[in-house]
């Protein structure tokens, strides 16, 4: 394996022993550092990422990177005209920070200063600014002199066009920017949370962002040559959002981002390194998109399966406690008055015919109530859950009309029995006050006491 | 009234909207049996109606008629669903069981003759339109699709902004008008709506004294000209002030009817605790009104 | 027919025709973003239509087929509801959703254009971003009576044609439904329940921007699009309070900024002595962003200036008009000329005391100083309204009388007539503490309360 293979374009697939060698980086010292590389550049992008989306700034990253392209290209007309060589990668990104710098100076001065709204306004920097560097790159292009010197990599991002020092001053600057937001972690994540807050606590709230943007905009910088301008927002967006699923704590939410973006840097890399064709950015920001897709679907608490699920649920279950309650209280006004038409229960409770026959199915297999064509019946069983449903609703409304001082957002009173949540004695004064109005409440063994009495 | 009457009353629970159903509190007849003899000319009448966010239910089985021609205010503590309740009878917050009915007919069908009032923030103040502009979307279900605003709604539309003493003020763009201003202008437009009922979500909250009144004076015009209007209230201390009717909330009703009848000390304490001393001001200033006549 | 007409219509007119139409269209429905604080679902559509291009284009092998623009709308509207699911299920901000989707998609494409490019494909993602301008020729009819003839419309290419079909869709819709769109801009609640459903409404408008994207892509490029869906609604927000004339002024600036920007893109170059031409696109990209730059600047009512000279004019004015107070009330209680008030910061006191001698409101030198006749009037006024302000919060809104002076203070200096304290009935002749309030005669107002 020569160090050329990450420029080696073919169309054969590699064989196991370069997929091994390139993943446990043995796959020459070059691909390596490049790996290396990357795999810290997602890391850093992580946790930068993570608290630039807790502080609400994710685009302004976008907005950023795309103001990048003039600095870039001036940097290179200025050392074309002072004859250096026109590829200084530091010096290129000095120019690329410099008016990605004046991008974010642009959009404050915007929102301080006019009526529009921070998307107008980072929508307005991102294009003008991209729209500048592009005649820029058709001044160079058409100067007689002049080819563009590689200057579309930043656009699109090329790793194979790294080389060996570039790779290693992108390292150095991700490990240093890493280092940085874990020290001012604590900071960060005040000014993240309230800045209000910071500020009367007598942290400098507006240093602190400075230095968070600073970090947002070196990682963005120095991804440029890896992923490109276009894609380095999603470095910094994907693997916080993606990680923001999993967790409610800070400090596994930064291990995630930086697990996820480590991984997709690492990843993106080897691909590209490895396949004809795969382009390191895309490859980096499709699998950074993989893991953000199966996290919103599959996470365990903030998922959208879980969440479907969870809304299923309790529409299903507050369904199931009205259909058994109108069945339940029927049977006590009028005992021989037998099955319920289901289709009065449907308009009566104000629901589409479909969901009044899905509960009553639902019930009927677990045997709480027996269809008669098109009655409804409680069983034995039903009729004993129906009491206990009828029981709770009547204690939690006494509860709620009586000591309302508690907001009833507190309360999930479908699902939390009376008895677990209240203290015994506060059970009897509710059954006691409901009695005296001339209400039966169901005895609290779900028995049928009360519905016969 | 004597304290055990009191006492009687606060264990009674809730009670239905008009004087006539005034039979076993609790859930006096099954759900099946409902339908309300009267409920043809209750401009609202809500039944069984429970609304659930994701986890948790916010109302729960409430069932309320209001009375024709009537100001009726919503009143219960923070989270207790006053907002939750306009909007799920407009349909804008889906409903998990329970019937809304308008004058016996349901939404889609009496659409026509409601007018909404939504919370102040719930707009951008900077949007470029003027007052007048913001009155004539009042009439927008009147003109049509596609069609252009014409000088006859134009005109109308000063005709409200007239009745709330803003008419110099109609070509002001809106974010040159003061808070209070504001609300006026949402009041216009719901005059300008020319509905048989209206929701109007807080619009007391944060305005000067000068609209205040203003407000007030509005609502009773619109309540001598036979309409019906259901406000969500905050200011306890106005309530029996301003309101015929009340609909205390609290994830359920705790009580509703005529404000002298049902805005007592007992149900304020429990629709809000024991937090608030003003309101114990408050209802025994109803309670003197109430011996007065 | 000239030599030099006859080029320009062939080379410059089409590039110039297709660009303002481009501008036109994505100038006007960019109006409805920028309220409802979308400007960015713009730019997330014009990056995630990619694949859907290259999905087409290798699906289909062509680059001009209508199958391509479907394939670029299909993405687009996918763009817009895969956002609209990941911020509302995902429970994500929409900033970072929109991050999400469309540098997915955008890899995506990236990707699938590297794998056509493998096929020797003519197709490439700079195109897409810069747009070729410069491609759009045709062979000029060479007789103006060939022009009447309608004859060469046929041979006007396809990216044209698509281009007027989008910006005449957009203008219809636009038209058709513009009170539709402002009051589901404006308050989608309402709307809704005023049978207008916001969100289709919305929806809607999003299909046609995705439209706009696409058709705007060969022509002009995708960085335009961005620029033109933000920046001239952005100027017109700078320059209008109502809709009707926003949309009317950001439809003219986006005509305006493709004409100038093509202009200076084909001018340009050779006045600064460079040999080939300057990318249009990205031309006109710089001269929205200049014509903003001025308009936010030097709008007449809410541009940066002027919002400074008002401030600095408001701050003169009250200075004086506490100065001709002070002087009024040392008078009143029988003392004749004062020094400059030291209430004020002194820098200030003594440039206020400046500007109203300059206005003859005060006359006398050095640190004493007395009210003119003319000064008299004013002063008698601001005292009138101080006082009447002091009423007005004591009697009608009900404040403690020694909490108001503070709050007449401020409002004193308002001099809208409006804004006074109409008392109904008759004005009291006592502010709360006692003193008379003199009478209404105020030169600086010719309409005071009095004659109200």
């Amino acid at each position: 394996m020569t160090p050329a293979s990450i420029t080696d374009v073919t169309d054969r697939w590699p064989g196991w022993g370069q997929v091994l060698d390139t993943l446990t980086l043995q796959a020459g010292f070059n691909t390596t550092v490049v790996i290396v590389g990357t795999t810290l550049l997602g890391i850093a992008a992580g946790v930068i990422g993570a608290f630039a989306l807790l502080r609400k700034r994710a685009l302004m990253a976008d907005a950023l990177s795309h103001a990048t392209l003039p600095g870039v290209c001036l940097a290179f007309l200025v050392l074309g005209a002072f004859g250096v060589a026109a590829r200084s990668l530091p010096l290129l990104l000095l120019g690329a920070a410099a008016t990605g710098v004046l991008g974010l100076l642009c959009i404050h001065l915007l929102l301080r200063h006019t009526r529009l709204r921070e998307d107008a306004a980072i929508g307005i920097v991102l294009s003008v600014f991209f729209g500048a560097g592009v005649v820029l790159l058709s001044v160079i292009q058409s100067r007689p002199t002049g080819n563009q010197g590689g200057l579309s990599h930043f656009i699109y991002g090329q790793t194979a066009a790294m080389s060996r020092g570039d790779a290693a001053f992108m390292a150095t600057i991700a490990a240093l920017a890493v280092l940085a937001a874990l020290l001012l972690a604590k900071e960060f994540a005040v000014v993240c949370f309230d800045d209000g807050f910071a500020a009367v606590a007598g942290l400098p709230v507006v240093a602190i962002d400075l230095v968070l943007m600073t970090l947002v905009v070196l990682v963005t910088v120095t991804g440029l040559q890896a992923v490109g301008l276009l894609l380095v927002v999603a470095l910094l967006v994907i693997p916080a959002a993606a990680a923001r699923f999993w967790t409610e704590r800070l400090w596994l939410l930064l291990v995630l981002a930086a697990a996820i973006g480590g991984l997709s840097g690492y990843l993106g890399a080897s691909m590209s390194a490895l396949l004809p064709r795969k382009p390191a950015g895309a490859v980096i920001v499709l699998t950074a998109g993989a893991v953000f897709a199966c996290s919103m679907l599959a996470a365990p608490n903030r998922g959208v399966l879980a969440a479907a699920i969870r809304i299923l649920r309790t529409r299903l279950r507050v369904a199931s406690e009205h259909l058994l309650e109108v069945l339940y209280e029927r049977e006590r006004l009028a005992p021989a008055g037998g099955a319920v038409d289901i289709r009065r229960i449907a308009v009566a409770r104000g629901w589409p015919g479909w969901r009044a026959n899905l509960v009553a199915m639902l019930l009927s297999r677990r045997g709480l109530v027996e269809r008669r064509g098109r009655g409804l019946a409680l069983t034995g069983l039903g009729r004993a859950a129906g009491a206990r449903v009828s029981r709770n609703h009547r204690l939690w409304e006494q509860y709620l009309v009586t000591h309302a001082e508690i907001a009833p957002s507190h309360v999930d009173w479908s699902a939390d029995q009376v008895e677990h949540v209240l203290s015994e004695p506060l059970v009897r004064e509710l059954e006691a006050a409901l009695r005296a109005q001339g209400i039966d409440v169901p005895a609290a063994r779900g028995g049928m006491e009360g519905a016969t009495a | 009234m004597s304290a055990d009457d009191a006492a009687r009353r606060s264990l009674a629970g809730p009670q239905s909207g008009s004087a006539s159903s005034h039979a076993p509190i609790g859930r006096p007849r099954s759900v099946l049996d409902a339908r309300p003899e009267h409920s043809a000319d209750s401009p609202l009448s809500v039944h069984a109606m429970t609304v659930a966010y994701h986890r948790k239910p916010v109302l729960w089985d409430v069932d309320y008629d209001a009375p024709p021609a009537a100001l009726i205010a919503i009143v219960g503590p923070n989270g207790a669903g006053k907002s939750t309740f306009i909007k799920a009878c407009m349909d804008l917050v889906p409903r998990a069981s329970g019937r809304v009915e308008f004058w016996g007919l349901p939404w889609r069908k009496a659409r026509q003759r409601v007018g909404y009032v939504p919370q102040r923030e719930s707009v951008d103040w900077d949007f470029p339109v003027s007052a007048l502009d913001v009155v004539c979307m009042g009439r927008y279900r009147r003109i049509g699709w596609f069609r252009p605003v014409g000088k006859a709604d134009r005109a109308a539309a000063i005709g409200c902004l007239e009745r709330v003493g803003m008419a110099e003020l109609a070509h002001r763009q809106i974010s040159q008008l003061s808070g209070g201003q504001q609300q006026r202008v949402f009041l216009a437009r719901a005059l300008a709506q020319d509905s048989d009922l209206y929701f109007m979500d807080e619009p007391f909250a944060g305005v000067d004294a000068a609209t205040e009144r203003a407000i007030v004076t509005v609502l009773r015009e619109l309540k001598a000209q036979g309409r019906s209007v259901i406000c969500v209230h905050h200011d306890l201390q106005t309530v029996a002030e301003y309101f015929d009717d009340v609909l205390m909330l609290n994830m359920r009703v705790v009580a509703a009817g005529p404000v002298a009848q049902v805005f007592t000390r007992e149900n304020l304490h429990k629709t809000y605790g024991g937090r608030l001393t003003l309101l114990v001001e408050a209802s025994e200033a109803v309670a003197r009104a109430g011996q007065q006549p | 027919m000239s030599d030099a007409v006859h080029t320009f219509l062939s080379i410059d007119l089409l590039p110039l025709l297709a660009a303002t139409l481009a501008a036109f269209s994505c100038g006007l429905l960019g109006n409805f973003l920028v309220l409802r604080r979308l400007s960015l679902m713009g730019d997330a559509i014009s990056h995630a239509v990619l694949p859907g291009l290259v999905i087409a284009f290798l699906l289909f092998g062509t680059r001009a087929s209508l199958a391509m623009f479907v394939g670029a709308a299909v993405a687009g509207v996918a763009t817009v509801a895969l956002v609209e699911l990941i911020r509302r299920f995902g429970r994500v901000e929409p900033g970072a959703a929109m991050g999400v989707v469309f540098s997915v998609l955008f890899a995506l494409g990236v990707l699938l254009l590297e794998q056509a490019a493998a096929r020797n494909v003519d197709l490439d993602a700079d195109c897409v971003l810069h747009g070729q301008l410069e491609t759009l020729f045709w062979v000029a009819p060479r007789e103006w009576s060939a022009l009447f003839s309608l004859d060469w419309l046929r041979e006007v290419p396809r990216q044209v044609v698509t281009l007027a079909i989008v910006a005449a869709v957009s203008l219809a819709f636009v038209a058709a439904l513009f009170k539709e769109l402002r009051i589901a801009a404006f308050d989608p609640g309402l709307a809704t329940t005023q049978g207008i459903p916001a969100g289709a409404v919305n929806g809607l408008l999003m299909v046609l921007v995705a439209a706009a994207t696409v058709a705007s892509f060969e022509a002009v490029g995708s960085i335009l699009v961005v620029a033109m869906l933000v920046c001239p609604a952005a100027t017109a927000r700078m320059l209008t309070d109502r809709l009707l004339p926003q949309v009317v002024v950001s439809a003219i600036v986006a005509a305006a900024t493709a004409i100038l920007g093509y202009g200076a893109a084909s001018l340009l170059p050779h006045w600064l002595g460079l040999a080939g031409s300057v990318n249009a696109a990205g031309a006109m990209t710089v001269t929205a962003g200049v014509l903003l730059t001025i308009a936010v600047i030097a709008a007449p009512r809410h541009g940066v200036l002027a919002r400074a000279v008002r401030r600095r004019r408001l701050a003169t004015q009250v200075q004086v008009e506490d100065l001709l107070g002070a002087l009024f009330r040392k008078a009143e209680s029988g003392a004749a000329g004062t020094t400059v008030p030291t209430a004020t910061p002194h820098r200030a006191s003594l440039h206020a005391a400046r500007i109203a001698r300059r206005r003859g409101l005060v006359s006398g030198d050095g640190p004493t100083l007395d009210l003119t006749p003319a000064g008299r009037r004013v002063a008698a006024g601001l005292i009138r309204r101080h006082r009447l302000w002091e009423a007005f919060l004591v009697d009608e809104a009900g404040w403690r009388s020694d909490h108001v002076h503070e709050a007449a203070e401020t409002l004193e200096h308002l001099r809208d007539v409006r804004r006074q304290p109409l008392v109904p009935g008759i004005a009291p002749d006592r502010d709360p503490h006692g003193r008379s309030i003199p009478g209404g005669a105020d030169p600086a107002r010719p309409r005071s309360e009095d004659s109200a």
